[in-house]
């Protein structure tokens, strides 16, 4: 069953000769701690044995529900989190290939220069009390980049670039919309000229139609500066039009990866399968069929033995429940976790037509 | 529309919030029909009145907001449908919130499903006793009976093990299970109209599909109205039989499912439809370089008070000298397809007044 599919259409940018981010096994886990003496009683593993690559010049999208750990790998990829175990390969344009996960606090500061952070919530993630010069130009002044009359034009610059007036540099973020509020996000992030982003959930907090220019942004701003994105989200909507490449999540684990059309098109994990059947699709014309998942997503703290999807997988068999499946490649730069992946002819949200 | 089967009708409803800052004009002018036993869902962007228009409804307005015109008017139907069945017209706006006919009203005739399962329930009482309350304050029993009733209805909603959840706390139960026990309260006196206020917004998708199937399901077995407010055009596409777009505090469009999605009028509506991404475009036809359609602008300020169509400055259509001078009026396009929009109705005529404010415009 060799896919055809990838001679179709060729969606992934240009391939440099390595992957701008490489990261292997990676697992962050949190202690629970109970009791007056505070001992750890057992571990939340919030990202367990995860290994993805990006490739310079593309995104990758990262969805699962809530808990699944997708914000957790961003964070570590920041080392705003310390991984519990696993590397994290970058090749930093001033300090070559490194593993991040290893580095002493002198080169994390080159390495933040050039990996950073778009947050979820605009009306959280900005201080109040900041000017937009403050805020934008806090990374600036931080690194050492800029100060004085350099500063204040280097943010004005960054101002226009997201589509606000350099004007308003004075300003404190509660004059501002929840749209403009997230272009000050995305000024910040790129205040440093970096060249991977990982944005978490840019979108949600936002309306519909703010929600557009923001994606819109967001795609101009790549290509205009050649960025790298690793784009965490939950809408897949919003996912299958900024990514290239998907990757799914379910309680830790990395259940598939693959470009976006053959992970929409022909997905190979049951959970992939049902989450696409759960998409509320914006078209009155009643769907074929639903795959209505039951019961709830398992506990990180305390997982089921197996394959951890195995108690909701419609598909499951005897070895689901003892033998955890490994990510492996199905097809082309198709990879998914599951017993059955070679053998299910599993349905996607989009049929393309062949 | 079959009048006899109407439950509630909103007419030219204006609730205006009285802040330090100005006037907030969050619904201003609103007409709705709710049939019995249909969904209708209410879409639009956040401050458009969606939820205030069902706060008027539900007579729960913050003490800054005052319903200033227009009539909310309720038909409640007393016995079995058929022909012993008397129909009474109760106008919700003219009630005093406190009122005993209003209290008998709210979570007896009309309940509400909120957004977020975990600030709708009291956190140190047990979902049983939060559901038992309804029951033993509008029905006549005792308290084993109601709690015979909460274990039934909290199976309706397919609570898992609903003896022991019932002496649970919120705190113990999952997002999913939460919301069901939310839904469990609002339909335990069995509602003539259930409003979910962004019910599955705080929940994730595989969870959202399993609550929506659920509300559907219970809507096919209870019968009521159920008068969904989402953002979410697709949960609009799958929940509603009868759709309404707002925009600032006003419906712009209002006709059926199938109409809004496949020929949609309001420049609005179509702009809020070629804003959304669409899977199958993306999949289809990859292309790195596609970008959304965008409404350019934002919405305006809730202070101030624009001229003319409120939609007019973001409005890719506008009608110079006629869209941000007269405030359009509601035409019927085609059968049963409303909107509020010049494009669809006739010229003004230049002597024909401008439209009567319920608050002088000139202030």
């Amino acid at each position: 069953m060799q896919s055809t599919l990838q001679n179709e259409v060729d969606v992934r940018p240009p391939q440099a000769e390595e992957p701008l981010l490489q990261v292997n096994a990676l697992k962050k886990y949190f202690p629970i701690r109970r009791g007056f003496l505070r001992k750890v009683v057992g571990h939340v593993k919030a990202v367990d044995d995860v290994s993805l690559f990006v490739n310079e010049g593309e995104t990758l999208g990262l969805v699962g529900e809530s808990g699944c750990g997708k914000t957790t790998t961003g964070r570590c990829i920041l080392r705003a989190y310390d991984p519990t175990a696993g590397q994290i390969l970058y090749r930093d344009p001033t300090l070559g290939k490194v593993d991040i996960a290893q580095l002493e606090p002198e080169q994390l500061v080159h390495v933040r220069r050039s990996i950073r952070m778009i947050f979820q919530d605009p009306y959280a993630s900005l201080n109040p009390r900041m000017t937009l010069l403050e805020i934008v130009g806090a990374p600036l002044r931080a690194m050492g980049l800029a100060k004085g009359k350099e500063l204040e034009d280097r943010v004005a610059e960054m101002l226009t670039l997201v589509g606000l007036r350099p004007e308003y540099m004075r300003r404190y973020p509660h004059a501002f919309s929840g749209g403009q509020r997230q272009r000050i996000g995305v000024a910040r992030a790129l205040a440093p000229g970096p060249k991977f982003v990982v944005c978490d959930e840019p979108v949600s907090a936002l309306d519909v139609s703010v929600q557009a220019q923001i994606l819109n942004l967001l795609k101009d701003l790549q290509e205009r500066m050649g960025l790298t994105y690793l784009f965490v989200a939950h809408d897949m909507s919003v996912v299958a039009h900024i990514s290239d490449r998907v990757a799914v999540m379910y309680v830790g684990k990395l259940v598939e990866v693959a470009s976006t059309a053959d992970l929409f098109s022909s997905p190979k994990h049951p959970y992939t399968e049902a989450l696409m059947s759960a998409i509320p699709v914006p078209n009155p014309r009643p769907r074929e069929k639903r795959i209505l998942l039951t019961g709830e997503v398992a506990n990180p703290a305390n997982p089921p033995s197996g394959c951890y999807f195995h108690p909701r997988c419609a598909y499951a068999k005897d070895i689901c429940k003892v033998e955890d499946p490994p990510l492996e490649e199905v097809e082309p730069n198709h990879f998914a976790k599951c017993h059955f992946a070679r053998e299910l002819s599993l349905t996607g949200a989009i049929r393309r037509k062949l | 529309m079959d009048e006899s089967n109407l439950l509630v009708e909103i007419k030219d409803l204006h609730t205006y919030f009285y802040l330090a800052e100005g006037v907030v004009r969050a619904v201003d002018g609103v007409d709705l029909k709710i049939q019995r036993g249909k969904t209708i869902g209410i879409v639009g962007e956040s401050g458009c009145g969606k939820s205030v228009t069902s706060l008027s409804l539900m007579s729960l307005l913050p003490p800054s907001a005052k319903i200033v015109s227009g009539q909310i008017l309720y038909y409640k139907r007393e016995g079995k449908p058929g022909e012993n069945s008397t129909v009474t017209c109760i106008d919700i706006a003219k009630l005093n919130p406190n009122s005993r006919e209003m209290r008998s009203i709210r979570g007896n005739e009309i309940s509400m499903v909120f957004q977020e399962p975990m600030t709708a329930m009291i956190p140190v009482r047990t979902v049983g006793q939060q559901i038992m309350e309804a029951i033993i304050l509008h029905r006549n029993v005792t308290p084993k009976v109601a709690r015979e009733m909460t274990i039934d209805i909290l199976r309706r909603v397919r609570m898992p093990r609903p003896e022991k959840v019932i002496d649970d706390y919120p705190f113990q139960l999952s997002g999913g299970m939460r919301q069901r026990a939310v839904i469990a309260m609002a339909l335990s006196c069995n509602p003539s109209l259930l409003i979910a206020d962004e019910p599955t917004t705080a929940l994730d998708v595989t969870t959202e599909a399993q609550i929506l199937d659920l509300m559907r399901a219970l809507q096919h077995d209870l019968g009521m109205a159920i008068m969904y407010i989402t953002h979410n055009l697709g949960v609009v596409a799958e929940m509603a039989s009868e759709v309404a777009v707002m925009y600032l505090g006003r419906i712009v469009e209002q006709t059926d499912v199938q109409s809004i999605f496949f020929e949609p009028l309001h420049p609005y509506t179509r702009g809020l439809l070629s804003s959304i991404p669409h899977l199958d475009e993306s999949i289809l036809n990859p292309n790195r370089s596609r970008r959304l359609n965008v409404i350019k602008g934002m919405v305006p300020d809730p202070y101030s008070r624009l001229q003319g169509c409120p939609f007019h400055p973001r409005c890719p259509e506008a009608i110079p000298n006629l869209c941000d001078r007269i405030v359009p009026t509601v035409t019927e396009a085609k059968p049963g397809h409303m909107v509020r929009c010049h494009l669809y109705g006739e010229a003004p005529s230049e002597k024909e007044p401008q439209v009567n404010y319920a608050i002088n415009p000139s202030k």
